[in-house]
């Protein structure tokens, strides 16, 4: 049995309500741990106040320069000692869950029992850089229960200037949109730089994600400077079974106003049946006896919008891989800025592939770590630099994917034209 | 006198293999596509013909152990002792039996887990810690969102919506909630107060100065002590001298408010992805159940659900009615602070004689 519950009534008011209370969840904490009985009290504080009293320090494990975030309260009392005294020290431990948060029910249970020893019992699954976050550990307590996880398989996951954790989506585990082995990909870049992960000495923070397909659901351009996304080059597959089953079932109307008028690239249409183009680049599927879906590969973005909605009728191609987009973060300190195009394709499914992208992630990061200003993003960097040298400086050639458009202004010296025209005959002459 | 045995980690990141269903493993990059029988539960089919039913429930994210427990033994019980979770913090269970289904969301629900989150849905919010953990907060994330879910949770168990609907809930500007079709964003309103008998012992002057997106901020002397001084008339209130240096404190519980944003979307399918965009701020930070903000997120929710078309995000939504039609059809005020000022903004202004009467 734990202490006795402070009064809490505005927190009693998030108990109301039909969502999952994560009130009610500390208060079932509160019963054995007095952690979570202090924890009840300050947020209390905070509420009746609308202020937050946690400050940061510094505090880690054995080894490591990351992965911990120290709070410590600053609710004191006139003597300087914590008005609530077992949450004074309230630590998280940021820990890399399994590829794609994918759990057996016998690791979760180990996981709970561990928080349940060391901590205040209070998981996050998961935090937005995708840790589970421990919350609520005594200083005392962080590197037993750091012990215990790492015992269990699990490391922890980066915090400062350092890599962070990954995200990688459902992925092929589950999902017939995946385009690469999102899981593997996601393991091998972690692997590779434990070090800058573990120990922070990069400019600024810096995340990878991984998402199967353009759908992005990692968000992955927005949320990453490095995202990886699976895409593909050649046709999109059909299945006539299923387009016409769709059809039977959605009606023409619906193919044409949800499917048809919603492609970006207008690079759909339907035809009557025996009028369809032949050729490379198109695909075609009855959705009746006398209607067919003429695809323009050629024209196709890959937006996954058709292949969202007529799921199996229409389906993602066979020549799968990559693209990679670097640069994407929140708002400090120029505004949120997006992933832009760096490769438009890589395969990656042979190790040969592997080899070459972790070559060109260790290529960015080395580029990176050498190059931006001390809390700068990648993103930031690029907007200082231009695009163009950062490509040079980890050895990727431009290209037209590259840009939305051509510049709009004339402010630079092209004195070099020739021989960047030289340039671009070599590179026309060697693909 | 014998050191303390120090244990070396192990580092490094395993394979997820052993902790996927059985039938992920067996159809590893070899699914064929997938339905939604019902609100809640997704159908996947793979190239072999094995079939998974997957259903989807929401949670609070921030979770006692107990909570994980129930959890897990409504998993061991009515389905197969495998589950994941999604970035939004629901979880997703897997049967291979389409009778395991109705059982498995019975006793989801019993236990108090609503089932839905799938498809044209409103899911649940991504948010950050706020009161609850952060060094910095403006406001209690939990709480915001916890009041929101409770009016949002017939359109999560429902499939209602134009198209999906993404939420994010930030604590301050830095918006580590992410970006979403409706965003509740912490929005300071006044400089810093700056305790100037701190500055020196705390922070590092130079790299404050630095952290500034409008070079506001100085170094100087008060009362004999280096300090920092803001010129008030450049400061935007962004709050993002105050991570580095605490005594620089932006937190006001009388001028900390709340703005919402709108069109975020990160989906590259139809349009590209896209950043969300002020529609609303100069709410009240209102604390525990955050009313005002309920209020605004149910109305652009109500106008994008009556006059969204199927599959429109509320990005594609707000393209094609314009946004004079979304101020009007939402009944928010557009005012000048909507109005893109920042190095560049001048593109987000309609250069054309595109007016919609």
């Amino acid at each position: 049995m734990a202490k006795p519950l402070h009064p809490t009534p505005m927190l009693d008011e998030l108990e109301k309500g039909p969502w999952p209370s994560f009130i009610t969840g500390i208060k079932r904490l509160a019963k054995e741990n007095d952690m979570a009985v202090d924890l009840l009290g300050q947020l209390e504080h905070s509420y009746e106040t609308r202020m937050g009293y946690w400050k940061g320090g510094t505090l880690g494990v054995v080894g490591y320069g990351g992965g911990i975030i120290p709070r410590f309260s600053e609710i004191k009392n006139p003597d300087g000692s914590y008005k609530f005294p077992d949450a004074g020290e309230f630590h998280t431990l940021r820990v890399m869950p399994p590829a794609g948060m994918h759990y057996d029910t016998g690791t979760l249970r180990k996981l709970c029992d561990i928080w349940q020893k060391h901590g205040s019992g209070l998981i996050a699954l998961h935090g937005q850089s995708g840790d589970i976050m421990f919350q609520g550990a005594s200083s005392e307590n962080v590197q037993k229960a750091f012990d215990e996880f790492n015992e269990l398989g699990f490391d922890l996951g980066g915090a400062g200037p350092a890599l962070r954790t990954s995200a990688s989506c459902v992925g092929q585990a589950r999902c017939e949109m995946s385009c690469f082995d999102e899981a593997k990909a996601h393991k091998l870049v972690i692997n590779k730089f434990l070090d800058d992960l573990h120990r922070p000495a990069l400019p600024y923070k810096f995340k990878f994600k991984f998402s199967g397909c353009p759908n992005d659901c990692t968000n992955a351009i927005q949320r990453s400077d490095f995202a990886t996304i699976g895409t593909w080059r050649d046709n999109i597959r059909t299945d006539e079974a299923m387009a016409k089953k769709w059809v039977a079932k959605n009606g023409v109307t619906k193919l044409v106003n949800e499917v048809i008028s919603m492609c970006p690239s207008r690079a759909i249409q339907l035809k009557d049946a025996g009028a369809v183009t032949q050729g490379d680049h198109i695909s075609s599927v009855k959705v009746s006896d006398s209607q067919a879906l003429e695809i323009d590969n050629k024209n196709c973005v890959r937006c996954m919008h058709c292949i969202n909605v007529m799921t199996g009728g229409l389906q993602i191609g066979k020549d799968v891989g990559v693209t990679i987009l670097i640069g994407g973060k929140s708002v400090l300190k120029i505004g949120a800025t997006m992933g832009s195009v760096i490769v438009p394709f890589m395969p990656l499914k042979t190790e040969e592939d592997y080899e070459k992208y972790l070559d060109l992630a260790q290529r960015v990061m080395d580029f990176f770590a050498e190059n931006a200003l001390e809390h700068e993003r990648t993103g930031e960097m690029i907007d200082r630099i231009g695009l163009a040298n950062f490509l040079e400086g980890i050895e990727v050639d431009i290209d037209p994917n590259m840009i939305n458009r051509p510049r709009m202004n004339p402010y630079t010296n092209m004195a070099g034209w020739d021989e960047e025209v030289a340039k671009a005959e070599g590179r026309k002459a060697a693909s | 006198m014998a050191q303390p045995q120090v244990r070396k980690p192990v580092e490094g990141f395993f394979d997820n293999k052993k902790f996927l269903h059985p039938k992920f493993v067996a159809n590893y990059g070899n699914w064929k596509c997938h339905d939604r029988p019902r609100p809640g539960v997704l159908h996947h089919v793979a190239h072999s013909g094995d079939e998974v039913w997957t259903v989807k429930c929401g949670t609070q994210r921030q979770m006692d152990h107990y909570t994980i427990r129930k959890l897990c033994d409504i998993v061991d019980q009515y389905a197969e002792g495998f589950m994941r979770f999604t970035i939004r913090s629901n979880c997703e269970i897997a049967v291979s039996s389409a009778a395991k289904v109705e059982p498995l969301i019975k006793a989801l629900e019993d236990a108090g887990f609503p089932v839905g989150g799938t498809g044209n849905s409103v899911s649940m919010v991504a948010h950050t810690q706020g009161w609850l953990h952060c060094d910095i907060p403006g406001t209690d994330a939990s709480g915001v969102v916890k009041s929101m879910m409770d009016h949002l949770i017939d359109e999560f168990k429902h499939e209602r919506m134009p198209n999906r609907v993404k939420l994010s809930t930030s604590c301050c500007e830095i918006n580590c909630g992410g970006q979403a079709d409706i965003a509740v964003v912490v929005q300071y309103t006044k400089p810093p107060k700056i305790n100037h008998d701190l500055v020196s012992a705390i922070c590092e002057r130079p790299t404050v100065v630095a952290r500034c997106p409008v070079a506001a901020i100085r170094p100087t002397i008060v009362n004999g002590k280096p300090s920092l001084e803001v010129d008030e008339r450049k400061c935007v209130c962004c709050g993002a001298c105050y991570p580095p240096c605490p005594p620089m404190q932006i937190n006001d519980p009388s001028s900390n408010k709340i703005a919402i944003w709108v069109g975020g979307k990160n989906s590259n399918a139809r349009s590209k992805p896209t950043f969300h965009k002020l529609v609303a701020a100069g709410l009240p930070n209102n604390a525990p159940r955050w009313p005002e903000v309920n209020a605004a997120v149910g109305k652009i929710l109500k106008a994008y659900q009556a006059d969204g078309r199927a599959w429109e995000r509320m990005s594609d939504w707000i393209d094609r009615i314009g946004w004079p039609a979304f101020f009007e059809k939402t009944g928010l005020p557009f005012t000048k602070y909507m109005i893109d000022d920042w190095r560049g903004g001048r593109v987000n202004l309609n250069a054309s004689t595109h007016i919609r009467f």
